[in-house]
């Protein structure tokens, strides 16, 4: 399985005046479990010291490293080389800000999402910490912790066809935030209150059906599912 | 000259940043969080285990409270803590969960009735009284006496991190990400805010607060190997101690985790364990009852790490390309369990390992996982030697872990010290003697240096390399200053390190790109975690004794007569290649639990000359059982903001 890998890796800075965008060819030798973490490193290293990425947990679970490759939107992280071909293209995700080569700016996309949504537990009462919690059905505990699992990636906006053509877009990432406070008690807010903030074209009513948001959310959420959900609810609502 | 004014700056976006912010806005104050990154892919969001609160509601928690959690606290850290730190914090922490759980973390709840659970590798039927039906479960842990640790699966930090952005999202509190924190503004005594990087322009701008408050996070990444976030380099503890004045303390306290991943390094929680996973060698044979027959794979990670280190070295470990490791077993608790309550240990031997762990053993081996130590802080969060700067979370050494944390203490310590330290914090911004007069002149001082710092670098005609420069530090650090120590590899380690940090100043930077520059940002990062490097391997060499993670094979007692005392570091001149050390007592005479035996691991201790006549005192004060008893041992509620003093409620109490 000794390959020699051929990387064609998206180069582009906007602070720099001299950069311009274009693609450039690195080439490294694969080792036993390599993972695009390792080979991206690797060319930083040895290559292109000044290669922009962004790695934060290396273990699949912040959502930093998302990137296209070969076309498809991933977390680098967790690819293996060895399931790749040995060429493989990277380029930073579309949709978000560029920041400079394979990072962007999906932090600042995923905070305006949250302020549009509001996705918090909005709750007037006060709670006295000094007194046993509230009870909560444990199948419901562990049913808000599957939408909950959510690592505002990006890659599902990515995928995502309506989010191509309509800027202000929620996404599934969006969509999948508003099931999840929908389905805790401790949000007070009715469905009169979700149809404020997601109740049109840039909301759940903009989702065409494609679906290519489930078919690449690495954390394999039922987006499909929560979508279809909301957009019943929703239509209730705005009747 | 861009100036940014605010109340409280709180650097860094992790837990212990984000309650604290959260902690100073609900008292009035304005305040802004800086991250390297968005603030959700802060490190804290790949805590898995679970986070521990002394709640009682599940059956093997029957009869915990705030004094089992103390103890075991104590007992976890060797007796290094501040103990008055330790009452407060296990007092916080059922607190700190039930907020939480008002704010929107789903943590498990307790199921009435049977369930299996494997314990000690046996399956055994529990039944749950249907009174505690839906209150926040637990699971088992290292180190602890009662199923202790709240979780969402082992997703806790996820869940947690999530739900405290989002509340800072619902308080308006603004958290400006990609802005690096580059040095401390300070004059006299008291500091002033900070030079901050914007890691996307470029841009240097002075942010100037009544309180600054560092919640950076550990030192792990200094290490070759860690589980850490690779964010995770120290460097709020370098800029701390670049200040000259503020001190960090316990640098030596560094500890391995008994589980991460062959070769990659990443966790794999120690719920495994709790949940009933077992440790095995290449015969497959489960060997830590031969070594802890109490706690078994259950002893505190110091232990642990150090019994599998030394069951290797007798040559049970697993030959691999990447060196040995040894096994853990999780098969024995099911597929179901594993899908539903290690789904993120699933993931990650699925992608990383390409096994399945319902059927296949996962390859582990202890790793660096935590920094105990760090800037030294009072009770309150603040450094003696510079006030207006506060430490909370990882970054500091508030010392309630000492030279050992348990499992689930830390996401609990994030949270219960950002409660606790904002409402501090918010008490020193409304006197008025603590009022913001500083001079535009010092903040144009501080920026103009690291200014030229960075010209510096990308002019310099130095030839070293930083990449290869940080390779040997993380190798050093690995071979000299690991799981195992003594004084001659740790003399070379300090002796290395300080040639390595006169090699750091002649690094250029090829990349003329000011803003996104990982080549830059390498290069001014480098010097400050060679100073933090050096201050571990020298802290550790000084430190001729065995207690918690730092394990001296030259010196293997815990020496209590000697070193009974926390470790203190500071760095006199930028031109300097050591640190100054220096140590503070800890006073048996106020402990409430003297010094002794842990329970666990290898009983070796010279003793303390005062410890029998306090153990003496303590005994009397317990027997006469006075209803303030906590009061007579070692008074702590007084230290705590008046609204957090009450008792906290548990079944037992709620059904007599
Ligand atoms: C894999 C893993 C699993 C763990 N699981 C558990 C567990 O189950 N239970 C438990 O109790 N503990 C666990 N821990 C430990 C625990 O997660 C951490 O100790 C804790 O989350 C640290 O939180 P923090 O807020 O102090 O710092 P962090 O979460 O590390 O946050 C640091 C913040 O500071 C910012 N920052 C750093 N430097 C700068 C700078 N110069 N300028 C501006 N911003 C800066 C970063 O961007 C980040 O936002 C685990 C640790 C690891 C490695």
């Amino acid at each position: 399985m000794k390959r020699t890998l051929n990387f064609n890796i998206f180069r582009y800075n906007p602070q720099d005046p001299a950069s311009h965008p274009h693609m450039e060819a690195y080439t490294l030798q694969e080792t036993a479990g390599m993972t695009l973490f390792i080979a991206l490193n690797q060319i930083r290293e040895l290559q292109a010291p000044s290669l922009a990425f962004d790695f934060v947990c290396r273990a699949g679970v912040c959502g930093s490293c998302s990137m296209l490759i070969n076309g498809r939107p991933r977390l680098a992280c967790r690819t293996l080389t060895e399931s790749l071909p040995d060429t493989i293209t990277l380029l930073p995700l579309p949709t978000f800000e560029l920041i400079a080569d394979l990072s962007v700016n999906s932090g600042k996309w995923m905070r305006a999402m949250s302020e549009r949504l509001e996705t918090w537990v909005h709750s007037v009462e006060e709670t006295d910490l000094d007194r046993i919690e509230l009870p909560m059905d444990p199948d419901l505990a562990e049913h808000i912790y599957e939408l909950d699992r959510c690592i505002e990636c990006g890659c599902c906006v990515t995928a995502c066809g309506t989010a191509q053509m309509r800027e202000d877009f929620i996404g599934a990432v969006g969509i999948n935030k508003i099931a999840r406070f929908k389905a805790d008690p401790r949000d007070q807010r009715n469905d009169q209150d979700y149809y404020a903030v997601v109740g049109d074209d840039d909301g759940v009513f903009g989702c065409m059906s494609l679906l290519g948001c489930q078919d690449v959310c690495p954390k394999e959420l039922s987006l499909q599912t929560q979508i279809a959900y909301i957009r019943r609810k929703m239509a209730f609502a705005g009747l | 000259m861009k100036l940014i004014y605010t109340d409280v700056l709180v650097i860094g976006g992790g837990l212990a940043g984000m309650r604290t912010a959260i902690g100073v806005k609900r008292r009035g104050l304005d305040t802004l969080v800086l991250s390297l990154v968005p603030a959700k892919r802060s490190h804290s969001v790949a805590a898995q285990g679970g986070m521990q609160a002394s709640l009682a509601n599940c059956v093997k928690a029957a009869g915990d409270n705030e004094d089992i959690h103390f103890q075991d606290t104590v007992r976890g850290s060797d007796w290094g803590c501040d103990q008055q730190v330790a009452r407060m914090f296990t007092h916080m922490a059922p607190k700190a969960v039930r907020e939480l759980a008002a704010w929107g973390v789903p943590w498990n709840r307790v199921r009435k009735g049977e369930h299996e659970v494997v314990i000690n590798g046996q399956r055994v039927t529990l039944t749950a009284p249907a009174k505690a039906h839906g209150l926040i479960t637990a699971r088992d842990f290292g180190g602890t006496k009662k199923w202790r640790t709240c979780y969402t699966s082992d997703g806790t930090g996820h869940a947690m991190l999530y739900t405290l952005g989002d509340q800072a999202v619902a308080a308006s509190i603004p958290v400006e990400e990609r802005k690096e924190a580059m040095a401390l503004i300070h004059d006299q005594g008291r500091c002033y805010g900070a030079v901050v990087r914007d890691l996307i322009s470029g841009e240097l701008s002075a942010y100037l607060a009544k309180a600054t408050v560092m919640a950076t996070g550990g030192y792990g990444r200094i290490y070759g190997v860690s589980t850490n976030a690779i964010i995770n380099e120290g460097i709020g503890q370098a800029l701390a101690l670049e200040t000259g004045v503020a001190r960090l303390a316990n640098m030596e306290a560094v500890q391995f985790h008994p589980t991460a991943i062959v070769p990659a390094g990443i966790l794999v929680t120690e719920g495994c364990r709790g949940d009933g996973g077992l440790l095995r060698d290449k015969d497959g044979h489960r060997f830590m009852p031969d070594y802890e027959p109490d706690k078994k794979e259950l002893a505190s990670r110091d232990v642990v790490s150090r019994r599998m280190a030394e069951h290797m070295r007798k040559g049970k470990g697993v030959a691999s390309p990447y060196g040995d490791h040894l096994w853990l077993d999780i098969t024995v608790l099911g597929e179901a369990h594993i899908n539903k309550n290690l789904r993120e240990v699933k993931d990650i031997c699925q992608y990383f390992l390409g096994i399945d762990p319902s059927k296949e053993w996962i390859p582990v081996r202890p790793t660096q996982h935590y920094s105990m130590g760090g800037i030294r802080t009072d009770y309150r969060g603040e450094s003696p030697w510079l006030s207006g700067l506060f430490a909370c979370g990882e970054v500091a050494c508030w010392d309630m872990h000492g030279f050992n944390r348990l499992g689930g203490n830390s996401v609990a310590e994030t949270v219960v010290s950002g409660m606790l330290v904002s409402e501090y914090i918010a008490d020193f911004c409304q006197k008025p003697e603590n009022d913001l007069t500083v001079s535009t002149h010092l903040a144009a001082e501080f920026l103009q240096r690291e200014t030229d710092k960075l010209k510096r670098l990308f002019t310099s005609s130095g030839d070293e390399n930083a990449v290869a420069i940080r390779k040997r530090m993380e190798q050093i650090l690995m071979e000299k200053v690991g799981l195992f120590r003594n004084g001659e590899h740790l003399r070379e380690a300090v002796e290395e390190l300080q040639q390595l940090l006169i090699r750091s100043r002649q690094i250029s930077v090829a990349s003329q790109a000011q803003g996104a520059n990982p080549e830059l940002v390498l290069a001014y990062r480098l010097p400050r975690m060679l100073k933090i490097a050096i201050g571990i391997a020298l802290g550790a060499l000084q430190r001729t004794e065995s207690r918690g993670a730092h394990y001296r094979e030259d010196h293997p007692e815990r020496n209590d007569r000697d070193w009974l005392n926390r470790t203190l570091c500071h760095w006199n001149s930028e031109d300097d290649t050591l640190p100054v050390l220096d140590y503070e007592p800890l006073d048996v005479n106020t402990m409430e639990l003297p010094p002794g035996f842990r329970g666990y691991g290898t009983k070796n201790i010279i003793e303390h000359p005062a410890t029998e006549a306090r153990q003496t005192q303590v005994d009397r004060i317990t027997e006469a059982a006075p209803s303030d008893l906590n009061e007579q041992l070692m008074p702590f509620r007084h230290l705590l903001p008046e609204k957090y003093r009450g008792d906290n409620e548990r079944l037992e109490d709620s059904n007599p």
